[in-house]
């Protein structure tokens, strides 16, 4: 299963975090400060995958932001790498041709489209046309004038 | 109080904030109008707050007055409220905080909601912050959840209750019936969800492992219609179809068919046209790939499949992207071990791989490389390895030398081969390797006696060229002292000779005693050193003492007292310095990797104080039995100190020295033993060279005692004085020497010295001893050593 989901911009701004097991705020702290001088560190046509304590670490580069993943030693890393690829292709389809300032002011979109596509460390929707159909019902669900008045207009 | 700002204009403030200081302000201000917001009954503007404290969050800044506001929400009956808190619930609260207990409640209500959008926000939090309380509490709902008719529903209720397992092991109980219904869905999701449940059950439980292997036929078919059917929209990532369940599927098969030869016959036709069919162009091919290799390997699968499988990790090695390559690297590494010769084949791009820029390649690389040394292919694979610790990053430094210096013990051609890689890696990575290197190294050196000169050469050599790898530095300085007289001598066969005077040995002695670079530890080898090359070199002996002397009074109080011992072996005991300081015997290696501990030097410093302070004790006897205790000491023992070197700084010396002085009552301390060495065993002439004879003969005492008696006789012209025997033995083997009969040979036979020598081998090893035979004759002294491996009788 996938420990933790992290991504950071490359002035090191976190951008979104996700934890699939329980740490504690101190222990978060560094995972965080870690992955980013481990990830940071790294050459440009380097190999994705790095061993960290007991960790994998996946990470793979979209524009600005680093998307990085940490998997336990049973999970396959070539399938994480489309996992994380599948992610940005959900945002994509999503906020329409995504770039990072989407993910800055619609923080909660991401998390949700994130909610809809893994639990638990682990895939929960292989199809990426059923995810992004469950995002816009839940959306019609909340959607309120109030909400449709205040959308930046990106 | 400022008016409530939306989301997106916080946000804008907050970025626009040119130094931490005025973000600090800007995030203040807001946190205090989102704190007063809350405490405000319910307004319009309540999802917004949140959303705006859990931004202010992920930048770092405390929002722990929040997690109330998120328990309200949760249960506030609108459902962009309900998202937010919710969201909030799994960003600020986790299963240690107290405020998570406050939302099982809520959670409960929502999982029976009649919306499947509320229901799931409940089972998304469940799974992701869920404590193992509120899974206890929740597991019936959940199992409920799984046999509901809602695909949506049944595929995040699968996801948590894994979480559930995770948390709670019992659980898994509890779900197993419903997870195995849910194979039978059509739904791809749910698929997914059952078998990433059913993988976590049978990890778990090896009962629930026995009953889930009847799925494998449903599992095979499940597979089976994916690789074959063609293009579905829904699912398919460059060309196959579903890559996720796939890898799922291949990866539980795993699981089932581990140790059974049932369950991996029934995949193995599956696994063989997934690894022939899977197109291996993109990424997502070889993930699917990667995973049935896996599989191949660690079911019990027919040997054609495995040959399929090793050639496939072969194309991912010579596969251009650095990632594929890593992959196979770790999956051959996996199976060195079991398949040693397939690996073998791959031996070359693998020794290539070891320059790649990428660390981690390099990392991979070098693990395998290690553990694809051979016998045969052993000096091909030093020179690369040699080559990579040159330019290897620093933290594998110490990995590669270590891993260097194994494959070199295990399959070194030569001793010299050996010497001269232990060198090589000295020079360029002397600081990254163990301590152990060092004795392990001198040992080494010892044993190869036709090498001396070489390797003295070769050290002196390097000594004075670089004086800063404290290894390096310490074995050259031990061999200069050892073999001094061979490096000074000038002639060497294996390598060119240096033509050094004693001067210029002495002065890089001296250049590393007084070197700000010397460790402590290195200088002492230094001195030692100084202080063996006075019995070896005939000029220059006056240069020797004085630097002994100033080290007399030198801060370093391991240095001080060496130098003070040393001191008094020049003044008071001269006619003890050559026995003292000469050429070590060959050590015996207890195990692999055995520390000698300190440097051989110290062995020579340790017998001093004991030695010292034996013969003031024994002062007052004549100078004959003083010889005689040295043999004691030197020959007698009850316990070992050094493997093979028989030597005793203790008390148990003692008594046997004084029954030698009072020249007799022996037996008495010996207590019990056969007082005359006259035994009806068989005596058999062990040594015999310039007409001194030694011959032995032994009798069983008991299970693992033995008494050897020697007999040394003469038959020479002249008298022989000062004769000598001196034993050692094994280090488990226990040995008592008594007193000789005399110490005086006169010529023609004509009286015989015998030595009784008492052994104790309680752990049975085989029994060896080595005799050192001293004496003088005309004038000139003499010394011989013989090794006595059959003991006749035994």
């Amino acid at each position: 299963m996938m420990r933790f989901l992290l991504l950071f911009s490359r002035q090191g701004k976190l951008r979104l975090q996700k934890w699939f097991t329980t740490y504690t705020d101190r222990e978060k702290k560094k995972v965080i400060r870690d992955m980013m001088m481990l990830v940071l560190a790294r050459a440009p046509r380097s190999c994705n995958f790095v061993q960290w304590r007991d960790l994998k670490i996946v990470y793979k580069r979209y524009a600005s932001l680093y998307f990085c993943a940490g998997l336990e030693t049973q999970d396959n890393e070539l399938l994480s790498i489309e996992v994380l690829h599948r992610y940005v292709e959900l945002l994509d389809r999503y906020f329409g041709n995504v770039c990072e300032l989407d993910i800055i002011f619609n923080f909660e979109k991401a998390y949700f489209i994130l909610d809809e596509f893994l639990m638990g460390g682990e895939v929960l929707e292989t199809s990426k046309a059923a995810v992004l159909r469950s995002m816009e019902d839940a959306d019609t669900l909340q959607e309120t004038m109030e909400e449709y008045m205040s959308k930046p207009a990106y | 109080m400022s008016p409530s700002v939306p989301l997106q204009e916080m946000i804008r403030a907050i970025r626009s904030a040119r130094t931490q200081c005025e973000e600090r302000g800007v995030i203040q201000r807001e946190c205090a109008a989102i704190r007063a917001q809350f405490r405000q009954s319910d307004n319009g503007g309540r999802s917004h707050n949140l959303a705006k404290l859990l931004y202010v969050h992920m930048l770092g800044y405390p929002a722990h007055f929040g997690q109330m506001e998120c328990v309200r929400m949760i249960a506030s009956p609108r459902y962009s409220e309900k998202r937010v808190g919710y969201l909030g619930a799994m960003m600020l609260l986790d299963e240690k905080q107290d405020a998570s207990l406050l939302i099982t409640n809520s959670i409960k209500n929502d999982l029976a909601h009649s919306n499947q959008y509320v229901q799931s926000l409940a089972l998304c939090t469940l799974a992701c912050m869920g404590s193992a309380e509120m899974c206890r509490d929740l597991a019936p709902e959940i199992d409920r959840l799984l046999r509901a008719s809602n695909s949506y529903i049944k595929k995040k209720a699968a996801l948590c209750a894994v979480h559930i397992v995770r948390k709670v092991h019992e659980l898994g109980e509890l779900f197993a019936p419903a997870a195995r219904a849910l194979l039978s869905e059509k739904n791809h999701g749910v698929l997914h969800g059952a078998v990433v449940l059913i993988t976590e059950l049978c990890e778990r439980n090896p009962e629930t492992l026995e009953r889930f292997r009847k799925t494998v036929p449903d599992l095979v078919q499940i597979m089976k219609g994916l690789v074959i059917s063609g293009y579905s929209p829904e699912h398919d990532v460059a060309g196959i179809s579903d890559p996720f369940l796939q890898v799922r599927i291949l990866r539980l098969l795993r699981i089932l068919g581990r140790n059974n030869e049932a369950a991996s016959d029934a995949m193995n036709d599956l696994l063989a046209q997934v690894a022939t069919n899977t197109d291996s162009t993109k990424t997502v091919g070889n993930a699917v790939l990667y995973e049935t290799v896996l599989t191949v390997l660690d079911i019990k699968s027919e040997s054609g499949l495995r040959v399929l499988a090793v050639n496939i990790l072969g194309r991912f090695l010579l596969n251009n992207d650095r990632n594929i390559r890593y992959i196979a690297m770790i999956s051959l590494q996996k199976i060195v071990g079991t398949d040693h010769n397939a690996v073998q084949r791959h031996r070359g791009t693998i020794v290539d791989c070891l320059k790649d820029q990428d660390a981690s390649v390099k990392r991979r690389a070098l693990d395998l490389s290690l553990a694809l040394v051979s016998a045969s292919n052993i000096r091909s694979m030093m020179k690369e390895l040699l080559l990579f610790l040159s330019s290897c990053p620093l933290e594998l430094r110490s990995q590669a030398a270590s891993g260097i210096f194994n494959a070199a013990e295990r399959y070194a051609p030569s001793q010299r081969w050996h010497i001269d890689t232990i060198l090589h890696v000295l020079t360029t990575a002397g600081g990254d390797v163990r301590d152990e290197t060092v004795p392990n190294l001198i040992q080494l050196i010892t044993n190869a006696s036709e090498l001396h000169c070489y390797t003295v050469h070769k050290l002196y050599r390097a000594l004075i060229t670089d004086i800063t790898q404290q290894s390096l530095v310490q074995v050259a300085c031990w061999c200069i002292g050892e073999y001094g007289d061979l490096l000074l001598r000038g002639e060497c066969q294996e390598t060119e000779p240096v033509q050094v005077t004693e001067d210029d040995v002495l002065d890089a002695l001296e250049t590393v005693l007084q070197s700000h670079m010397s460790s402590p530890a290195t200088r002492g080898f230094a001195l030692t050193a100084t202080m063996k090359l006075s019995t070896r070199i005939t000029d220059n002996v006056d240069r020797i003492r004085s630097i002994v002397s100033i080290y007399g009074s030198c801060i370093d109080v391991e240095l001080q007292q060496r130098a003070v011992e040393y001191n008094a072996l020049f003044k008071k005991y001269d006619h003890m310095r050559a026995a003292v300081l000469e050429r070590m015997p060959v050590i015996e290696k207890n195990s692999p990797g055995h520390t000698n501990g300190e440097s051989m030097g110290e062995t020579v410093k340790e017998i001093q104080p004991a030695k010292i302070k034996q013969a003031e004790s024994l002062l007052p006897p004549q100078p004959p039995n003083q010889v005689c205790d040295l043999l004691d000491l030197l020959g007698g023992s009850e316990e070992t100190l050094q493997p093979s070197l028989a030597l005793s700084g203790s008390a148990p010396g003692l008594p046997i020295n004084t029954g030698s002085t009072a020249g007799g009552d022996l037996l008495d301390l010996l207590g019990g033993l056969e007082p005359t060495p006259v035994t009806p065993a068989p005596a058999v002439s062990v040594y015999e060279k310039e007409g001194v004879t030694l011959t032995l003969s032994c009798e069983k005492q008991s299970d693992t005692g033995l008494t050897v008696t020697l007999t040394a006789s003469n038959s020479n012209d002249s008298d022989i004085s000062s004769f000598t025997l001196q034993a050692a033995v094994p280090k488990s083997v226990q040995l008592h020497m008594k007193a000789p009969s005399g110490d005086s040979l006169p010529a023609h036979g004509t009286a015989k010295v015998t030595q009784t020598v008492i052994l104790n081998n309680p752990n049975k090893v085989n029994l060896k001893m080595r005799v050192r035979v001293s004496y003088t004759r005309q004038g000139s002294a003499f010394q011989d050593m013989v090794q006595i491996d059959t003991f006749p009788g035994l």
